[in-house]
């Protein structure tokens, strides 16, 4: 293959053609973006699965929240048996730290995957559109990336709050229950911790039917029975988590 | 005949089918004669394919995997949107899977007798013969063709086959096949063997001592201008219908690569043969710049129909019973609304050129699916014909569940091309023809679903076994940019190029066009008259010129530049109208797709003349400012004996 | 680039018979050129136009203007290439869930103003003005969207038949038209849906299923290598596809992959 070259055109029965060598960017030529290590499919999974430990502990953390209702002493003795489950064969507060521990990989994994899957989003396209309509797009699938990080701080001071009390009125060495009792008599706290929780409700609402679709287990005659599933659990999740605050914020729980 | 406008030169024959075996015999015997490329010295051959719609894509992708070192062009980005992708209904396949009486015989009987018997009766025979393997090797890749609850493949019949022989993959046969023909394609891409060349358009053939040595293409995007080598060219760049400017083919779909052949000495076949396809959506304005088929089996349940009087023009279902013309039954009880497409076109325009002609300009007849409606229930209709009422729907706007489709001929094929032996070669060494920008296998007109099948047989098949034969003699001396042969072609295309930008006149490439396709819609359409295709001549030659002094383009040729693309194509379409009506005025027949007002019977249908028009004209291009060239090949029919078709 | 970001076209002394448009579009010289949106005012557009007709119209008047007409994609005209396509108010391929190219002027109304953009995505350069280059989508195909059979190896049609309802759905997935519309529409850019509707097509198919864990692994790898982004579910895709592909072909792709990898398949290099 050769190139135009202006040479040969001289001897061409006079005729001078304003052929030039231009150079363009070839159609071939792309700027490959950076290549990602891990493809987004796996990515998509760590997410998923951590995904679901997150839910599964949510699960069992709301049951917990809400023996609150059964006054200081059943949820204290729940928070006291958690730390001593497996004892004697689990020396101290063993299985209370495997959980941690499993949770906080489960965030990490979860944290991880979500941040390079949307810097993957944004390096796919640098240049947006000046009008771009949503179609499909629910509520929800629009605030899973800012919603998350909002659920996230959200973590970090619950657990400064509740678990270590050291934004805590009643400090760290206080019993779980007058902790709980401390934040949730507080309306802005509630408030706070109200918002998170829809926001964590939302998160789920998709976030459930999202993972199944990610690990291929979802089709259209489960489409259906799917979503429903996550708005049940989602909603479940929501209002057994809104109950122990606003019972304690309306003095039902004292 | 006027001599000024063509000179008869030598006859033409083919000399490659074994003519000392029988029919049936003559494809294997070819193939056993042929020489063979020892898998060794194929890595040492290039063949450049300038196509990939399912001629192009399945022959690049077969030579590859051969071990040839393949060049592959394609106008479009991607080589998945070449025209076949449109077709609609289906592909032939003599299987007999339905136990109807089907064989490759009857296939051949059919085909030859469809193309009204100025067709060659090896080629028919031996597409008939290679349709089987063409089924096996699209289920293979995963071609969706449409199954029976049995898990086995449905078949339906087409365009008047008393068979049921055609598969089909719901609406989009041909988008279907072409996909499977792609990724065998993408597949060769990707181990190397298919170098890919998209959007790039081939603007010249390179022959080198008599020889197809290479092309001279532009790459659209950057408008560079390059020359490909190779020891063998195979076009398959499709049809032509765009010299009508109005037709079911793609907006890019042009004759260049074809004609600017034939000016390198490729002779051209039956020029004038196109098919016009009854059912098409009518043209609503002149804004208008493409026309969409609606699938010929509507025809199956639709009642075609006009008002009884001139230029009534009172809502259809206000028509009265018997104000209607039903003329297709009227005129044909036998067939009825199932006659073939050429008479059922051509009966519509007549009823439009007598003024009943329905919808904007009297350019319409009704289709009427009311009775089907009562007799079926609208479940049943929507069931067959869904996805075609919406198609019609979201163009015209209106709802023909409602009132009555209005339709109207287009042009949709076009049979004629570059002349090409048994071995697919055209009259210049080493160039290869294959698809619908070949004249080979339809005569004068095109049975339903047999487009398809030619492709894929040219291409999965036929092609690669003969161009061993040729290819035998490589690799040939090298050449390259150096060679005055080379230099010429580059630089012509250079300068036309050039030429085309600076004109710098008032009219735009697609105003230039739109005049040329009606005109040729006009005088050279489903209707020829010897007085026509005069005043056609003549005026091309006006417009032509007018071209060369007053076409604007913008631009600059080293960008991506569309009306640039277009002036070219527009150019190529111009000569070629005028040898299309040469070839129409000299045959003072009617055959097929082509009806010459002074050759029909006293009930107005098609005549014939064996006696004088039994042959394939092919043309050779002559120098600027002289005649072209007319050579025969004489067409001998031993199987399939001459008869009138009639479908009264 | 036109002169004036305002250029006035069109026959003002044309009898009103259709609509006046604005429209604004994006210009863009070449694909490293700096774009923008440029306006023109368009008249007597007949609503039966269809939107690439609409877009000749404005062409035709631009050439002959002296301006440079505005460079879009098309062949087909009739919904079944893929090669047309372009965002239209903010939709792919505009507010009908069809084709550029068979979208009719009907759907807009006197007096719309109406933007018009390529798609936007790294993986899909522009060219110039609302042409891209769409080819990352061959490469993903390249990669492994086929099945390995060489030309005239195939048994007999009827030797392997295929349940109806899994060819049918092959079928449904296979009728993608490689639009890139998917892409366009998905806030992360994905080329998911296209990829998932090619390896759901095969992975029905009892011949597909030798190269099945080979393919969806390579396919994967090939898009994300394109720099296309991660899908995360949203549907977009699927709702701004002509040809309907659905969202069980993601999960189809999601199972399929992730059985490979457990089955030990990796991508090539
Ligand atoms: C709407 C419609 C419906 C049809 N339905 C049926 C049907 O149901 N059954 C049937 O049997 N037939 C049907 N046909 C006919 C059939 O589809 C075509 O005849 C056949 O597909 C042509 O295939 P091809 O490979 O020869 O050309 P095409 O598919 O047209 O491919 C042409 C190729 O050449 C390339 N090309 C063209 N010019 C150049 C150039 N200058 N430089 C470089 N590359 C170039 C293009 O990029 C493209 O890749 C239909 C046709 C139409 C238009
Ligand atoms: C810590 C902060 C969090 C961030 C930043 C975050 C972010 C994300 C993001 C970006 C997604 C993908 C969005 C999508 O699929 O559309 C996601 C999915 C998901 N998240 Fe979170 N999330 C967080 C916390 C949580 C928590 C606490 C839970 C559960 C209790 C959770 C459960 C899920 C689930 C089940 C999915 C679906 C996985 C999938 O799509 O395959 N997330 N999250
Ligand atoms: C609004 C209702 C909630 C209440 C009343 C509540 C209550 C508590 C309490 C009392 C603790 C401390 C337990 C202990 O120290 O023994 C705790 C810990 C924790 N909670 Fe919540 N919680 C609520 C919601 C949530 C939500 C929505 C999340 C997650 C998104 C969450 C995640 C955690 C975590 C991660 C810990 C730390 C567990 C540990 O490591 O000990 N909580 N919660
Ligand atoms: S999946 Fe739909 S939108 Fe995407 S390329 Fe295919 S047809 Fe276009
Ligand atoms: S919109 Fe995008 S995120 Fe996935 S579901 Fe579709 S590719
Ligand atoms: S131009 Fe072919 S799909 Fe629109």
């Amino acid at each position: 293959m050769s190139r135009v070259t202006p040479c040969w055109l001289g001897g061409n029965a006079g005729v001078v053609l304003p052929w030039r060598i231009v150079v363009t960017v070839t159609h071939a030529q792309r700027r490959t973006p950076k290549v990602a290590k891990t493809n987004s499919v796996f990515k998509k999974a760590v997410m998923a699965v951590s995904g679901i430990i997150l839910v599964l502990y949510l699960i069992a953390h709301m049951i917990g929240n809400l023996k609150a209702f059964s006054g200081a002493e059943s949820f204290n003795s729940y928070s006291g048996w958690i730390r001593t489950v497996g004892n004697p064969a689990l020396p101290g507060a063993t299985a209370l730290w495997i959980i941690r521990i499993v949770l906080l990989v489960a965030v990490v994994a979860h944290i991880w995957a979500a941040v390079s899957l949307w810097r993957q989003a944004k390096r796919a396209r640098p240049q947006g559109y000046v009008t771009k309509k949503a179609v499909a797009q629910s509520y929800a699938s629009r605030t899973m990336r800012w919603g998350g990080v909002i659920i996230l701080a959200f973590i970090v001071f619950h657990i400064l709050d509740l678990t270590l009390g050291t934004v805590n009125a009643e400090g760290f060495d206080s019993e779980p229950f007058d902790r709980m009792l401390a934040s949730f008599q507080n309306p802005v706290v509630t408030i706070f911790y109200a918002i998170a929780v829809i926001l964590l409700g939302m998160h789920l609402r998709h976030g459930i039917w999202s993972a199944t679709q990610t690990l291929g287990q979802s089709n259209r005659r489960r489409e259906k029975t799917v979503s429903a599933f996550a708005v049940v659990l989602a909603t479940v999740l929501t209002i057994g988590f809104l109950l122990t605050p606003f019972a304690i914020l309306f003095g039902l729980i004292d | 005949m006027p001599l000024e406008l063509f000179n008869v030169g030598e006859p033409i024959a083919d000399t490659k089918a074994p003519m000392d075996v029988p029919i049936g015999e003559r494809w294997s015997e070819r193939r056993f004669r042929g020489r063979l490329v020892n898998p060794a010295n194929r890595r040492k051959l290039t063949v450049i394919v300038v196509g990939t719609g399912l001629a192009g894509g399945s022959a690049a992708a077969t030579l590859g995997e051969a071990g040839y070192k393949v060049k592959s062009f394609w106008y479009q980005d991607s080589p998945r949107r070449a025209h076949s992708v449109a077709a609609q209904g289906g592909i032939n396949a003599a299987k007999n899977y339905r136990n109807d009486g089907d064989s490759v015989h009857r296939l051949f009987y059919d085909t030859v007798k469809g193309g009204d018997f100025r067709s060659r009766e090896n080629n028919v025979h031996r597409l008939a013969e290679v349709s089987v393997n063409i089924i096996d090797q699209a289920v293979a890749q995963g071609v969706p063709f449409a199954r029976e609850y049995g898990g086995l493949l449905d078949n339906r019949s087409f365009g008047g086959a008393q068979v049921s022989r055609t598969f089909y993959a719901r609406g989009q046969t041909g988008q279907q096949l072409l996909y499977g023909a792609y990724q065998a394609l993408e597949r060769q891409i990707a181990a190397g063997n298919v170098e890919e060349n998209s959007r790039t358009e081939m603007l010249d053939l390179i022959v080198v001592d008599g020889r197809a040595r290479g092309i001279v293409a532009r790459d659209l995007v950057t408008g560079e201008i390059s020359t490909h080598y190779a020891d063998a060219v195979v076009v398959a760049s499709g049809g032509y219908g765009n010299v009508f400017y109005l037709s079911t083919n793609a907006k890019g779909s042009n004759t260049t690569a074809i004609w600017r052949a034939h000016k390198r000495g490729a002779y051209f076949a039956n020029p004038c043969y196109t098919q016009i396809h009854p059912t098409c959506i009518p043209v609503k304005g002149d804004y208008q710049s493409k026309l969409t088929l609606m699938s010929e089996s509507l025809r199956n349940d639709g009642r075609v129909w006009v008002p009884k009087e001139r230029g009534d023009d009172r809502d259809p279902r206000q028509i009265p019973e018997d104000e209607r013309d039903y003329y297709l039954e009227r005129i044909y009880p036998a067939f009825g609304n199932l006659v073939p497409r050429d008479i059922a076109s051509r009966q519509a325009k007549n009823v439009c050129d007598e003024g009943r002609g329905v919808g904007p300009g009297g350019l319409g007849v009704y289709l009427d699916f009311s009775d089907a409606m009562e007799r079926l229930g609208r479940p049943a209709i929507e069931a067959k014909y869904g996805n075609l009422f919406d198609m019609y729907a979201q163009i015209t706007g209106e709802d023909p569940y409602e009132t009555p489709m209005r339709i109207y001929p287009a042009v949709h094929y076009t049979m004629g091309g570059l002349w090409v032996d048994y071995d697919l070669q055209s009259t210049i060494p080493g160039m290869f023809v294959i698809g619908e920008a070949n004249f080979s296998d339809h005569g004068a007109n095109r049975l339903g679903a047999s487009a398809l099948m030619q492709g894929l047989a040219d291409g999965y098949f036929v092609l690669p076994a003969t161009i061993s034969e040729y290819l035998a003699d490589g690799p040939f001396d090298k050449v390259d940019d150096s060679h005055p042969a080379a230099r010429e072609a580059l630089e012509g295309v250079q300068q036309q190029t050039q030429r085309l930008l600076s004109i710098n006149g008032n009219r735009t490439p697609a105003s230039f066009h739109r005049e040329l396709g009606q005109l040729m819609w006009d005088l050279c359409g489903m209707e020829r008259t010897d007085e026509g295709l005069r005043k056609a001549i003549d005026r091309i030659r006006e417009i032509r010129q007018e071209f060369w002094t007053d076409l604007k383009v913008g631009g600059d040729w080293h960008s991506f530049n569309q009306t640039l693309e277009h002036a070219g194509r527009v150019a190529d379409f111009i000569e070629l109208g005028e040898l299309m009506c040469i070839d129409a005025l000299h045959r003072r027949e009617s055959c097929g797709g082509h009806f010459r007002a002074e050759s029909q019977t006293p009930e107005g249908e098609a005549l014939r003349d064996d006696e004088n028009f039994a042959y394939v004209a092919a043309w050779e291009w002559t120098p600027e400012g002289q005649p072209p060239v007319l050579h025969r090949e004489n067409l001998e029919y031993e199987y399939v004996h001459l008869a009138q078709r009639s479908y009264k | 680039m036109t002169a004036s970001m305002q250029s006035s076209v069109g026959n003002p002394g044309a009898e009103k018979r259709g609509m006046n448009l604005t429209l604004r579009i994006w210009r863009q010289q070449g694909p490293t050129a700096k774009g923008k949106m440029v306006t023109y005012k368009i008249t007597d557009i007949s609503p039966d136009m269809s939107f690439l007709e609409m877009l000749d119209v404005l062409n035709e008047q631009l050439i002959l203007q002296g301006d440079d007409p505005v460079a879009f994609d098309h062949d087909c005209r009739e919904g079944i290439c893929g090669m047309c396509g372009v965002m239209i108010n903010g939709q792919a391929h505009g507010p009908q869930q069809t084709t550029t190219c068979q979208l009719h002027m009907r759907s807009f109304a006197d007096g719309d103003t109406i933007d018009v953009e390529p798609w936007r995505a790294t993986a899909f350069p522009v060219i110039k003005d609302l042409a891209v280059d769409r080819r990352a989508f061959d490469r993903i195909i390249q990669a492994g969207g086929y099945i390995s059979v060489p030309t005239g190896t195939a048994p007999d049609a009827h030797a392997t038949p295929v349940p109806k309802a899994d060819s049918d759905a092959a079928f449904d997935a296979a009728t993608c038209i490689g639009c890139g519309a998917c892409v366009a529409a998905c806030p992360n850019a994905s080329s998911m849906l296209f990829t998932a509707a090619k390896v759901t097509h095969l992975g029905l198919f009892p011949q597909g299923q030798p190269e099945r864990n080979d393919r969806v692994v390579n396919m994967v790898a090939q898009q994300d290598r394109e720099g296309f982004g991660g899908c995360t579910n949203i549907g977009e895709c699927s709702a701004a596809c002509p040809k309907g592909i659905s969202m069980e072909t993601i999960s189809r792709l999601n199972h399929d992959l992730l059985g490979a990898l457990r089955a030990g398949a990796r991508p090539k290099s």
